[in-house]
Protein backbone atom coordinates (compact mmCIF):
# COMPACT_ATOMS: atom_id res chain seq x y z
CA UNK A 1 0.00 0.00 0.00
CA UNK A 2 1.42 3.28 -0.94
CA UNK A 3 1.78 5.44 2.10
CA UNK A 4 -0.82 8.47 2.28
CA UNK A 5 -1.12 11.20 5.90
CA UNK A 6 -3.49 9.97 8.13
CA UNK A 7 -5.43 12.70 10.02
CA UNK A 8 -8.36 11.56 13.15
CA UNK A 9 -10.53 14.53 12.26
CA UNK A 10 -12.17 15.88 15.43
CA UNK A 11 -15.18 17.24 14.21
CA UNK A 12 -17.10 17.65 10.43
CA UNK A 13 -16.03 21.01 9.88
CA UNK A 14 -12.40 20.22 10.19
CA UNK A 15 -12.77 16.76 8.41
CA UNK A 16 -14.16 18.90 5.24
CA UNK A 17 -10.83 21.57 5.44
CA UNK A 18 -8.54 18.92 5.71
CA UNK A 19 -10.37 17.35 2.41
CA UNK A 20 -8.86 17.67 -1.04
CA UNK A 21 -9.47 16.04 -4.62
CA UNK A 22 -6.45 13.88 -3.68
CA UNK A 23 -8.01 12.39 -0.37
CA UNK A 24 -10.42 9.97 1.30
CA UNK A 25 -12.72 9.75 4.00
CA UNK A 26 -12.33 6.66 6.14
CA UNK A 27 -14.94 5.29 8.45
CA UNK A 28 -14.79 1.53 8.80
CA UNK A 29 -12.43 1.14 5.42
CA UNK A 30 -14.12 -1.73 4.94
CA UNK A 31 -13.10 -0.93 0.97
CA UNK A 32 -10.91 1.78 0.96
CA UNK A 33 -8.32 0.08 2.65
CA UNK A 34 -8.49 -3.00 0.15
CA UNK A 35 -8.83 -0.98 -2.43
CA UNK A 36 -5.47 0.94 -1.49
CA UNK A 37 -3.49 -2.34 -1.40
CA UNK A 38 -4.73 -3.34 -4.62
CA UNK A 39 -3.55 -0.31 -6.18
CA UNK A 40 -7.02 0.49 -7.98
CA UNK A 41 -7.09 3.73 -5.62
CA UNK A 42 -4.00 5.76 -3.24
CA UNK A 43 -4.51 9.19 -1.42
CA UNK A 44 -2.39 11.68 -0.40
CA UNK A 45 -4.30 12.27 3.00
CA UNK A 46 -6.83 9.81 4.46
CA UNK A 47 -8.95 11.60 6.92
CA UNK A 48 -10.84 9.31 9.78
CA UNK A 49 -14.32 10.63 10.78
CA UNK A 50 -14.70 7.52 13.46
CA UNK A 51 -14.20 9.75 16.38
CA UNK A 52 -16.43 12.18 15.40
CA UNK A 53 -19.01 10.96 17.86
CA UNK A 54 -22.02 13.19 16.04
CA UNK A 55 -22.00 11.05 13.15
CA UNK A 56 -23.07 7.82 15.09
CA UNK A 57 -26.00 6.45 16.12
CA UNK A 58 -29.56 5.55 15.94
CA UNK A 59 -32.67 7.84 16.19
CA UNK A 60 -36.17 6.34 15.57
CA UNK A 61 -39.40 8.92 15.24
CA UNK A 62 -42.46 7.82 14.69
CA UNK A 63 -42.19 8.17 10.79
CA UNK A 64 -38.58 8.06 10.23
CA UNK A 65 -35.42 5.98 11.25
CA UNK A 66 -32.33 7.93 11.31
CA UNK A 67 -29.00 6.15 11.31
CA UNK A 68 -25.60 8.18 11.62
CA UNK A 69 -23.26 7.65 9.25
CA UNK A 70 -20.32 5.87 10.77
CA UNK A 71 -23.05 2.94 12.61
CA UNK A 72 -21.59 -0.17 11.86
CA UNK A 73 -23.36 -2.83 9.68
CA UNK A 74 -23.46 -4.90 13.48
CA UNK A 75 -25.17 -1.92 15.45
CA UNK A 76 -28.00 -1.66 12.60
CA UNK A 77 -28.52 -5.82 12.65
CA UNK A 78 -28.69 -5.52 16.20
CA UNK A 79 -30.87 -2.40 17.41
CA UNK A 80 -34.09 -3.63 18.85
CA UNK A 81 -35.11 0.06 17.44
CA UNK A 82 -34.76 -0.91 13.96
CA UNK A 83 -35.86 -4.46 14.34
CA UNK A 84 -39.26 -3.05 15.31
CA UNK A 85 -39.28 0.11 12.91
CA UNK A 86 -38.24 -1.80 9.79
CA UNK A 87 -37.21 -4.85 10.28
CA UNK A 88 -36.36 -5.75 6.73
CA UNK A 89 -33.37 -2.84 7.25
CA UNK A 90 -32.04 -4.88 10.11
CA UNK A 91 -32.11 -7.94 8.30
CA UNK A 92 -29.92 -6.29 4.96
CA UNK A 93 -27.20 -5.61 7.22
CA UNK A 94 -26.60 -8.83 8.94
CA UNK A 95 -26.42 -10.03 5.49
CA UNK A 96 -23.13 -7.50 4.62
CA UNK A 97 -19.89 -9.60 4.19
CA UNK A 98 -19.31 -11.37 7.37
CA UNK A 99 -19.09 -10.61 11.17
CA UNK A 100 -15.83 -8.82 11.14
CA UNK A 101 -16.80 -7.21 8.25
CA UNK A 102 -20.03 -6.18 10.25
CA UNK A 103 -17.98 -4.69 12.48
CA UNK A 104 -16.20 -2.54 11.01
CA UNK A 105 -18.00 -1.54 8.00
CA UNK A 106 -20.16 1.76 7.86
CA UNK A 107 -23.52 2.73 6.37
CA UNK A 108 -22.21 5.99 5.19
CA UNK A 109 -19.04 4.39 3.80
CA UNK A 110 -21.10 2.13 2.09
CA UNK A 111 -23.54 4.37 0.44
CA UNK A 112 -20.12 6.55 -0.19
CA UNK A 113 -18.69 3.78 -2.35
CA UNK A 114 -22.00 2.58 -4.18
CA UNK A 115 -20.75 -0.34 -5.29
CA UNK A 116 -22.79 -1.74 -8.04
CA UNK A 117 -23.16 -4.68 -6.01
CA UNK A 118 -23.80 -2.90 -2.51
CA UNK A 119 -26.59 -3.88 0.10
CA UNK A 120 -27.55 -0.63 1.27
CA UNK A 121 -28.15 1.71 -2.06
CA UNK A 122 -31.39 -0.44 -2.17
CA UNK A 123 -32.78 0.34 0.90
CA UNK A 124 -31.76 4.06 0.32
CA UNK A 125 -33.82 3.51 -2.95
CA UNK A 126 -36.75 1.48 -1.28
CA UNK A 127 -37.04 3.45 2.15
CA UNK A 128 -37.22 6.89 0.67
CA UNK A 129 -34.06 7.74 1.88
CA UNK A 130 -33.01 12.03 2.86
CA UNK A 131 -28.75 11.69 2.72
CA UNK A 132 -27.83 14.12 4.87
CA UNK A 133 -24.27 15.95 4.52
CA UNK A 134 -22.64 18.91 6.16
CA UNK A 135 -24.27 21.01 3.68
CA UNK A 136 -27.56 19.75 2.25
CA UNK A 137 -30.13 17.20 1.96
CA UNK A 138 -29.75 14.63 -0.81
CA UNK A 139 -32.53 12.32 -2.21
CA UNK A 140 -31.83 9.18 -2.90
CA UNK A 141 -32.45 9.18 -6.48
CA UNK A 142 -30.63 11.96 -6.70
CA UNK A 143 -27.70 10.56 -4.63
CA UNK A 144 -26.89 7.60 -6.65
CA UNK A 145 -25.21 8.73 -10.23
CA UNK A 146 -23.75 5.78 -11.60
CA UNK A 147 -21.20 2.92 -11.28
CA UNK A 148 -19.17 3.81 -8.04
CA UNK A 149 -20.17 7.54 -8.40
CA UNK A 150 -22.86 9.77 -6.08
CA UNK A 151 -23.77 13.64 -6.62
CA UNK A 152 -21.30 14.41 -2.99
CA UNK A 153 -18.77 16.87 -3.80
CA UNK A 154 -14.79 16.36 -2.46
CA UNK A 155 -15.25 17.92 0.82
CA UNK A 156 -18.79 16.78 1.23
CA UNK A 157 -19.24 14.68 4.59
CA UNK A 158 -22.64 12.26 4.70
CA UNK A 159 -23.31 12.90 8.60
CA UNK A 160 -27.10 10.68 8.36
CA UNK A 161 -29.30 8.96 6.55
CA UNK A 162 -32.99 9.04 6.96
CA UNK A 163 -35.08 6.16 6.16
CA UNK A 164 -39.15 6.84 5.84
CA UNK A 165 -40.56 3.81 7.98
CA UNK A 166 -42.56 1.19 5.11
CA UNK A 167 -46.07 0.01 5.85
CA UNK A 168 -44.46 -3.27 4.88
CA UNK A 169 -41.20 -4.34 3.48
CA UNK A 170 -38.81 -6.64 2.31
CA UNK A 171 -35.01 -7.07 1.32
CA UNK A 172 -34.23 -10.39 -0.52
CA UNK A 173 -31.17 -11.30 -2.39
CA UNK A 174 -29.16 -13.85 -4.25
CA UNK A 175 -25.34 -13.39 -2.32
CA UNK A 176 -22.30 -14.25 -4.22
CA UNK A 177 -21.60 -17.06 -1.77
CA UNK A 178 -18.06 -15.89 -1.58
CA UNK A 179 -17.96 -12.17 -0.67
CA UNK A 180 -22.00 -12.17 0.28
CA UNK A 181 -22.17 -9.28 -1.80
CA UNK A 182 -25.59 -9.10 -3.83
CA UNK A 183 -25.63 -10.87 -7.38
CA UNK A 184 -29.19 -9.89 -7.35
CA UNK A 185 -30.60 -7.79 -4.47
CA UNK A 186 -34.19 -6.53 -4.62
CA UNK A 187 -35.78 -4.27 -1.87
CA UNK A 188 -39.26 -3.80 -1.76
CA UNK A 189 -41.17 -1.11 0.17
CA UNK A 190 -44.53 -0.26 0.29
CA UNK A 191 -45.58 3.30 1.69
CA UNK A 192 -48.56 4.75 2.07
CA UNK A 193 -47.45 7.17 -0.88
CA UNK A 194 -46.22 4.59 -2.97
CA UNK A 195 -44.75 1.48 -4.14
CA UNK A 196 -40.31 1.02 -4.48
CA UNK A 197 -38.64 -1.46 -6.24
CA UNK A 198 -34.66 -1.01 -5.31
CA UNK A 199 -33.00 -3.43 -6.80
CA UNK A 200 -28.83 -3.56 -6.68
CA UNK A 201 -26.15 -5.86 -7.98
CA UNK A 202 -27.93 -6.30 -11.35
CA UNK A 203 -26.90 -2.90 -13.93
CA UNK A 204 -24.16 -0.42 -12.86
CA UNK A 205 -25.97 1.51 -10.28
CA UNK A 206 -28.88 0.75 -8.09
CA UNK A 207 -32.26 1.94 -9.45
CA UNK A 208 -35.85 2.10 -8.92
CA UNK A 209 -38.03 -0.51 -10.99
CA UNK A 210 -41.04 1.88 -11.79
CA UNK A 211 -42.11 -1.16 -14.04
CA UNK A 212 -41.94 -3.80 -11.08
CA UNK A 213 -43.53 -1.02 -9.13
CA UNK A 214 -46.42 -0.21 -11.16
CA UNK A 215 -47.35 -3.53 -11.29
CA UNK A 216 -47.62 -3.67 -7.57
CA UNK A 217 -49.36 -0.37 -6.97
CA UNK A 218 -52.13 -2.05 -8.87
CA UNK A 219 -51.93 -5.43 -7.16
CA UNK A 220 -49.92 -6.55 -4.42
CA UNK A 221 -48.79 -9.74 -4.65
CA UNK A 222 -46.07 -11.62 -6.06
CA UNK A 223 -48.48 -13.06 -8.75
CA UNK A 224 -48.86 -9.76 -9.83
CA UNK A 225 -44.85 -9.78 -11.13
CA UNK A 226 -45.72 -13.28 -13.28
CA UNK A 227 -46.60 -10.39 -16.53
CA UNK A 228 -43.87 -7.54 -15.79
CA UNK A 229 -41.18 -7.86 -18.18
CA UNK A 230 -37.61 -7.28 -17.03
CA UNK A 231 -34.86 -6.70 -20.11
CA UNK A 232 -31.47 -7.69 -19.81
CA UNK A 233 -30.14 -5.44 -21.84
CA UNK A 234 -28.30 -2.84 -19.32
CA UNK A 235 -27.79 -5.90 -17.05
CA UNK A 236 -24.31 -7.01 -16.16
CA UNK A 237 -22.97 -9.90 -16.80
CA UNK A 238 -19.89 -11.48 -15.53
CA UNK A 239 -18.21 -15.00 -14.17
CA UNK A 240 -20.79 -15.18 -12.16
CA UNK A 241 -24.34 -14.79 -13.69
CA UNK A 242 -24.76 -13.49 -17.23
CA UNK A 243 -27.12 -10.84 -18.05
CA UNK A 244 -30.60 -12.53 -18.86
CA UNK A 245 -29.70 -14.97 -15.92
CA UNK A 246 -29.98 -11.62 -13.78
CA UNK A 247 -32.78 -10.25 -15.58
CA UNK A 248 -35.06 -13.84 -14.76
CA UNK A 249 -33.57 -12.87 -10.96
CA UNK A 250 -35.08 -9.70 -10.59
CA UNK A 251 -38.25 -11.31 -11.42
CA UNK A 252 -37.95 -13.95 -8.85
CA UNK A 253 -36.43 -12.14 -5.96
CA UNK A 254 -38.89 -9.66 -6.46
CA UNK A 255 -41.51 -12.17 -6.10
CA UNK A 256 -39.81 -13.53 -2.70
CA UNK A 257 -39.93 -10.16 -1.21
CA UNK A 258 -43.42 -9.41 -2.05
CA UNK A 259 -44.22 -12.82 -0.62
CA UNK A 260 -42.01 -12.08 2.65
CA UNK A 261 -43.82 -8.73 3.18
CA UNK B 1 4.59 9.34 10.79
CA UNK B 2 2.43 8.47 13.89
CA UNK B 3 2.86 7.48 18.06
CA UNK B 4 0.71 5.33 19.07
CA UNK B 5 0.04 3.58 22.62
CA UNK B 6 -2.02 0.76 22.77
CA UNK B 7 -2.60 -2.34 24.77
CA UNK B 8 -1.86 -5.60 23.04
CA UNK B 9 -2.70 -8.70 25.27
CA UNK B 10 -2.54 -6.71 28.53
CA UNK B 11 0.98 -5.05 27.94
CA UNK B 12 0.87 -1.47 26.91
CA UNK B 13 2.63 -0.67 23.83
CA UNK B 14 4.03 2.65 22.56
CA UNK B 15 5.05 2.59 18.93
CA UNK B 16 6.35 5.44 16.44
CA UNK B 17 4.65 3.51 13.35
CA UNK B 18 4.04 4.74 9.80
CA UNK B 19 0.64 6.26 8.79
CA UNK B 20 -0.14 3.57 6.21
CA UNK B 21 0.49 0.67 9.15
CA UNK B 22 -1.80 -1.73 9.41
CA UNK B 23 -2.91 -3.55 12.58
CA UNK B 24 -1.35 -6.89 10.88
CA UNK B 25 1.77 -5.73 10.17
CA UNK B 26 2.34 -3.73 13.95
CA UNK B 27 1.71 -6.87 15.36
CA UNK B 28 3.49 -8.96 12.75
CA UNK B 29 6.34 -6.84 11.59
CA UNK B 30 6.98 -4.36 14.72
CA UNK B 31 5.71 -6.68 17.52
CA UNK B 32 7.09 -10.06 16.61
CA UNK B 33 3.64 -11.52 16.88
CA UNK B 34 3.41 -13.89 14.33
CA UNK B 35 0.73 -15.68 15.48
CA UNK B 36 -1.64 -13.45 13.36
CA UNK B 37 -1.43 -14.52 10.48
CA UNK B 38 -1.94 -13.13 6.96
CA UNK B 39 -3.42 -14.69 3.93
CA UNK B 40 -5.58 -12.51 1.31
CA UNK B 41 -4.36 -9.24 2.86
CA UNK B 42 -7.78 -7.93 1.77
CA UNK B 43 -10.16 -9.14 4.32
CA UNK B 44 -11.66 -12.26 2.72
CA UNK B 45 -9.80 -14.93 4.29
CA UNK B 46 -10.00 -13.98 8.12
CA UNK B 47 -6.67 -15.61 9.09
CA UNK B 48 -5.51 -11.86 10.06
CA UNK B 49 -8.55 -12.12 12.63
CA UNK B 50 -7.79 -10.63 16.38
CA UNK B 51 -10.17 -8.90 18.90
CA UNK B 52 -10.35 -5.04 19.13
CA UNK B 53 -11.90 -3.90 22.28
CA UNK B 54 -13.29 -6.83 22.72
CA UNK B 55 -14.86 -7.62 19.20
CA UNK B 56 -13.20 -9.87 16.51
CA UNK B 57 -11.78 -8.01 13.21
CA UNK B 58 -9.58 -8.40 10.55
CA UNK B 59 -6.33 -6.89 11.46
CA UNK B 60 -5.09 -6.65 8.47
CA UNK B 61 -7.58 -4.18 7.02
CA UNK B 62 -7.39 -1.93 10.09
CA UNK B 63 -5.40 1.16 10.34
CA UNK B 64 -2.57 0.77 13.53
CA UNK B 65 -2.93 5.12 14.00
CA UNK B 66 -6.76 4.36 13.78
CA UNK B 67 -6.46 2.17 16.53
CA UNK B 68 -4.57 4.60 19.19
CA UNK B 69 -6.02 3.68 22.81
CA UNK B 70 -7.41 0.38 21.75
CA UNK B 71 -7.06 -2.59 23.08
CA UNK B 72 -6.24 -5.94 21.17
CA UNK B 73 -6.07 -9.33 22.30
CA UNK B 74 -4.18 -11.86 19.52
CA UNK B 75 -4.20 -16.11 19.40
CA UNK B 76 -0.99 -15.10 21.87
CA UNK B 77 -2.88 -13.56 24.22
CA UNK B 78 -5.62 -16.60 24.47
CA UNK B 79 -3.49 -18.66 27.13
CA UNK B 80 -3.32 -18.23 30.73
CA UNK B 81 -0.67 -19.31 33.00
CA UNK B 82 0.80 -21.81 30.43
CA UNK B 83 -2.66 -23.59 30.22
CA UNK B 84 -4.31 -23.38 26.66
CA UNK B 85 -7.80 -21.69 26.24
CA UNK B 86 -10.89 -23.85 25.86
CA UNK B 87 -11.60 -23.10 22.99
CA UNK B 88 -7.63 -23.95 21.53
CA UNK B 89 -8.35 -27.32 23.56
CA UNK B 90 -11.12 -28.24 21.53
CA UNK B 91 -9.19 -27.85 18.40
CA UNK B 92 -6.81 -29.46 19.19
CA UNK B 93 -9.35 -32.56 20.38
CA UNK B 94 -11.34 -32.48 17.62
CA UNK B 95 -8.82 -32.29 15.06
CA UNK B 96 -9.79 -28.68 13.65
CA UNK B 97 -6.92 -28.20 12.21
CA UNK B 98 -4.83 -29.29 9.04
CA UNK B 99 -2.24 -27.25 8.16
CA UNK B 100 -2.82 -24.79 10.37
CA UNK B 101 -2.30 -21.54 8.48
CA UNK B 102 -6.22 -20.07 9.25
CA UNK B 103 -6.55 -21.60 12.92
CA UNK B 104 -5.49 -18.21 14.32
CA UNK B 105 -8.21 -16.57 12.71
CA UNK B 106 -11.16 -19.33 13.03
CA UNK B 107 -9.95 -19.34 16.69
CA UNK B 108 -10.26 -15.63 17.57
CA UNK B 109 -13.67 -15.73 15.26
CA UNK B 110 -14.85 -18.44 17.66
CA UNK B 111 -14.26 -16.84 20.85
CA UNK B 112 -15.75 -14.07 20.01
CA UNK B 113 -19.17 -16.03 18.54
CA UNK B 114 -19.27 -17.77 21.98
CA UNK B 115 -19.16 -14.21 23.88
CA UNK B 116 -22.26 -13.24 22.01
CA UNK B 117 -23.97 -17.27 21.79
CA UNK B 118 -23.40 -19.76 24.75
CA UNK B 119 -24.70 -22.27 22.71
CA UNK B 120 -24.80 -22.07 18.81
CA UNK B 121 -26.30 -24.58 16.47
CA UNK B 122 -23.90 -26.21 13.79
CA UNK B 123 -25.86 -23.50 10.90
CA UNK B 124 -25.12 -20.45 13.73
CA UNK B 125 -21.73 -21.43 13.66
CA UNK B 126 -21.62 -21.75 9.94
CA UNK B 127 -22.95 -18.64 9.43
CA UNK B 128 -20.40 -16.65 11.91
CA UNK B 129 -17.10 -18.66 10.46
CA UNK B 130 -18.22 -17.22 6.81
CA UNK B 131 -15.57 -14.58 6.84
CA UNK B 132 -12.89 -17.72 7.96
CA UNK B 133 -11.81 -19.80 4.98
CA UNK B 134 -9.77 -22.94 5.44
CA UNK B 135 -7.80 -24.16 1.96
CA UNK B 136 -7.55 -27.70 3.49
CA UNK B 137 -11.90 -27.69 3.86
CA UNK B 138 -11.33 -28.88 7.16
CA UNK B 139 -14.66 -26.75 8.19
CA UNK B 140 -16.59 -30.27 9.49
CA UNK B 141 -13.89 -30.75 12.27
CA UNK B 142 -13.90 -26.76 13.16
CA UNK B 143 -17.60 -26.95 13.57
CA UNK B 144 -17.06 -29.63 15.83
CA UNK B 145 -14.31 -28.07 17.76
CA UNK B 146 -16.61 -24.69 17.97
CA UNK B 147 -19.08 -27.02 19.62
CA UNK B 148 -16.97 -29.15 21.67
CA UNK B 149 -15.86 -25.83 23.00
CA UNK B 150 -19.13 -24.12 23.70
CA UNK B 151 -19.85 -27.55 25.65
CA UNK B 152 -16.94 -26.68 28.42
CA UNK B 153 -16.89 -23.21 28.47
Amino acid sequence: MKTFNYHSAKDVKEASKLASSNSAFLAGGMTTIPSMKLGLASYKDIIDIKRIKKLSGIKVSGKTVTIGATTKHSEVASSKDIKKAIPSLAALAEGIGDPQVRNRGTIGGSIANNDPAADYPSACIALNATIHTNNRSIDAEKFFRGMFETCLKSTEVIEAIEFSIPEKSSYQKLPNPASRYAIIGVYVAKHKTGINVGVTGAKSCVYNDKDLAGALTKNFSSSAIDGVKISSSEMNSDIHASSDYRANMVKAFAKKAVDAC
Amino acid sequence: MKKIEIEVNGKKVSKEIQDHTTLSGLLRDILNLTGTHIGCDTSQCGACVVHVDGKSIKSCTALAADLDGSKVTTIEGLASNGKLHPMQEAFKKMHGLQCGFCTPGMVMSAVDLLKNKKNPSDQEIRDWLEGNICRCTGYHNIVAAVKEAASKM
